[in-house]
């Protein structure tokens, strides 16, 4: 055995690779649970392409095959239904995996220097994973399929001047129609995967250079012993590679109780209205996106001007990307932050919850006045987390809550209309209230109440 | 030649020349792969005109038909839901159909429509090109007390009146597409080609 490895080591790096990645990789002995997602997100990857390789010898990417290939793979293929569950429930997870991981990074500061390009990187990935899943949905053909799509191409076509030209050139025709499905065919099986693997490699190669950031957000490299190995740290394998198989364990219960009991979700991981074949004459009753573009949907929605609320929603993404240089406080982990800076995450958790719940329910006044406020505060939390930068400079507190609660009146002011009807005006007043105690609470609270603004010292080690 | 003194300016003009002619041999290539994404010939042909016989269309009832893979309707509007439409002007954007890209010349009128009992329009949301649902009623629950009959978009709430022209305070900005048609017969329309064009 070990002839063989020597063999190989005098022609790759097999011993060296398998070392720094793994067995001598130093990782902090402190990594709680939330430390599961990112092998398990690299678990998800593996099920889709096994799982999508099966899937793509039965289906047909033509719009006259497609919706009867599906249900063929379902009824007569077999173990099909069980591939193609296991692909959509999938797709959903890989979501749900994804986002934690990445509020992960947001509550202890990953994202901060020196990995600054692992976020990047990050949300790089987190983009093709949005145009895989999005073009994915299209291949079944169904009504939701085709209508989503519809929206969503058509969001470019609100581009100013060129959008027609790109709309048609995504779409290869007029309308969505055979080529449009079948270049989203191409795109989904090989071109986005290519590059979601290649960035999940790039990903990990930039990580294990600045190495992992861990809940106390201590750099374990700071202190290293005679042998120069960090004192805080333990080698990736075995300790975590065990580690990490109790919590695939877990993720793999919580996946096949979906697969097994609930695979359409309650409509909301396989929508009803896509069991039936797409029809370009007739829109669904109801149509919303998948839950996990939902949050996006409904800042989308909360614009009236389309080419503004495309740009809106693109927005929201984009400024997911400059977190790193927005967020200038040297503390990394919320542990040791200030209670401003907790709240600021709860109130941004909850309202990007609420903006996807508000993206599968249908308008109504109400929502849309709901929406636009959580659209808000939204925005915001990036602005009043770059004020938290500096909680030694407490007087500037109140200069940012001027110039941001200017900032709310002023989009108020650019949206109000006239023709506001009595409960959109009521809607209107009354929700005011929430950016008002979203700042009030996050900039006025630590202004005035000291312990409110009071960072605890981050110590040397990692602690537990 | 090992002591022989490097040409710099040289070697940077040829690094330069060099980069040009690739660039200029990359965009050349990649010219056919960027157009093979464009709509195909089959799909340039595809946009033959549609012929609809109205003769069956009852008092109030939409009718749906293809055209250029998009739904059109074609609706028998009842004498009620005409006399409605000028009640309607002071809720609209644009009513009286101003925005010259939504209609041709000739259904820029009062009722947007060449013979004001048939309405012919494209099916899709000038929002984001949802289909819009007909909701012909008065004043259903869902939509309120002072709806005037017409089209709701079920994705992002666009409301149109009975001649498609979109109501203040809807997402979309313009009023639904009146496609080019003509009667070939009294009971015949013929939609894609306006009167008089081959």
């Amino acid at each position: 055995m070990s002839g063989l490895v020597n063999w190989i080591d005098d022609r790759f790096p097999l011993t060296k690779v398998w070392n720094e990645h793994l067995a001598q990789y130093y990782a902090p002995k402190n990594f709680n649970a939330w430390y599961f997602f990112g092998s398990l997100a690299m678990l998800v990857l593996v099920i889709q392409i096994v799982t999508g390789i099966l899937l793509t010898m039965h289906y047909k990417p033509d719009t006259m095959m497609a919706f009867t290939s599906v249900e063929h793979i379902m009824r007569d293929v077999p173990g099909g239904w069980f591939i193609r569950y296991m692909h959509s429930t999938g797709a959903s997870l890989f979501f749900v995996v994804v986002y934690l991981h990445m509020f992960r990074g947001l509550i202890y500061g990953s994202f901060k220097g020196p990995r600054e390009l692992v976020w990047l990187i990050g949300m790089a990935i987190y983009l093709a994973l949005m145009a895989e899943a999005f073009m994915g949905y299209l291949l079944p053909w169904g009504q939701m399929s085709f209508w989503g799509a519809q929206v969503i191409i058509n969001l470019f076509n609100t581009i100013p001047y060129i959008g027609d030209v790109v709309s048609t050139t995504i779409r290869g025709d007029f309308v969505i129609s055979d080529p449009t499905l079948n270049r989203f065919f191409a795109f989904h099986v090989i071109a986005v995967p290519l590059i979601l693997v290649g960035l999940v490699f790039v990903h990990i190669v930039a990580l294990h250079v600045v190495g992992s950031n861990n809940p106390d957000g201590v750099e374990i490299k700071k202190l290293k012993d005679k042998n120069g190995i960090p004192l805080d740290g333990i080698p990736f394998h075995p300790y975590y590679s065990v580690k990490d198989i109790a919590g695939i364990v877990v993720f793999l219960m919580v996946f096949f109780a979906i697969l097994f009991f609930m695979p359409e979700g309650g409509g909301y991981l396989l929508e009803h209205a896509n069991f039936e074949p797409a029809n370009p004459l007739k829109t669904p009753e109801h149509i919303a996106p998948v839950w996990y573009f939902t949050p996006f949907y409904t800042v989308l929605r909360a614009v009236p001007d389309p080419w503004y609320g495309t740009l809106a929603m693109f927005a929201a993404i984009a400024v997911l990307f400059i977190l790193p240089w927005l967020d200038k406080n040297p503390i990394k982990s919320i542990r040791y932050r200030n209670t401003a800076h907790k709240l600021n995450i709860v109130w941004f958790a909850v309202f990007f919850l609420i903006l996807g719940y508000l993206g599968v329910m249908p308008v109504t006044d109400f929502f849309r006045e709901l929406g636009t406020r959580a659209t808000q505060i939204y925005f915001l939390f990036f602005l009043v987390t770059a004020a938290h930068s500096r909680p030694d400079k407490r007087a500037m507190y109140l200069v940012w809550f001027i110039a941001l609660a200017a900032l709310v009146l002023f989009t108020d002011w650019l949206r109000w209309s006239d023709s506001f009807t009595g409960p959109q005006r009521h809607y209107f007043w009354m929700m005011m209230a929430l950016p008002a105690t979203y700042l009030a609470s996050t900039l006025l609270l630590p202004l005035f109440v000291g312990r409110c603004n009071a960072e605890k010292e981050v110590p040397e080690r990692v602690t537990g | 030649m090992a002591n022989s003194k490097v040409d710099k300016g040289r070697r940077r003009f040829l690094v330069a020349a060099t980069s040009v002619v690739g660039a200029v041999g990359t965009a050349a290539m990649a010219t056919p792969f960027v157009m093979s994404l464009t709509p195909s010939a089959r799909a340039l042909a595809a946009g033959a005109p549609v012929e609809v016989n109205i003769s069956k269309i009852e008092a109030g009832q939409q009718l749906r038909v293809i055209w250029r893979g998009k739904p059109v309707w074609v609706v028998n509007r009842t004498p009620e839901m005409i006399a409605k439409l000028p009640s309607v002007d002071p809720k609209l954007t644009d009513p009286d159909s101003e925005v010259e890209s939504q209609q041709p010349a000739y259904a820029q009128n009062v009722h947007r429509a060449i013979k004001e009992q048939y309405l012919v329009l494209i099916g899709i949301c000038t929002h984001l090109g949802c289909s819009p649902t007909y909701r012909p009623e008065l004043a259903p629950a869902d939509l309120g007390a002072s709806w005037p009959g017409g089209w709701y978009c079920p994705c992002h709430g666009s409301r149109f009146d009975m001649a498609g022209r979109v109501m203040k305070g809807s997402p979309a900005g313009t009023n639904l597409e009146v496609p080019p048609y003509h009667y070939k017969t009294d009971t015949t329309i013929l939609v894609g080609v306006s009167k008089g064009v081959a």
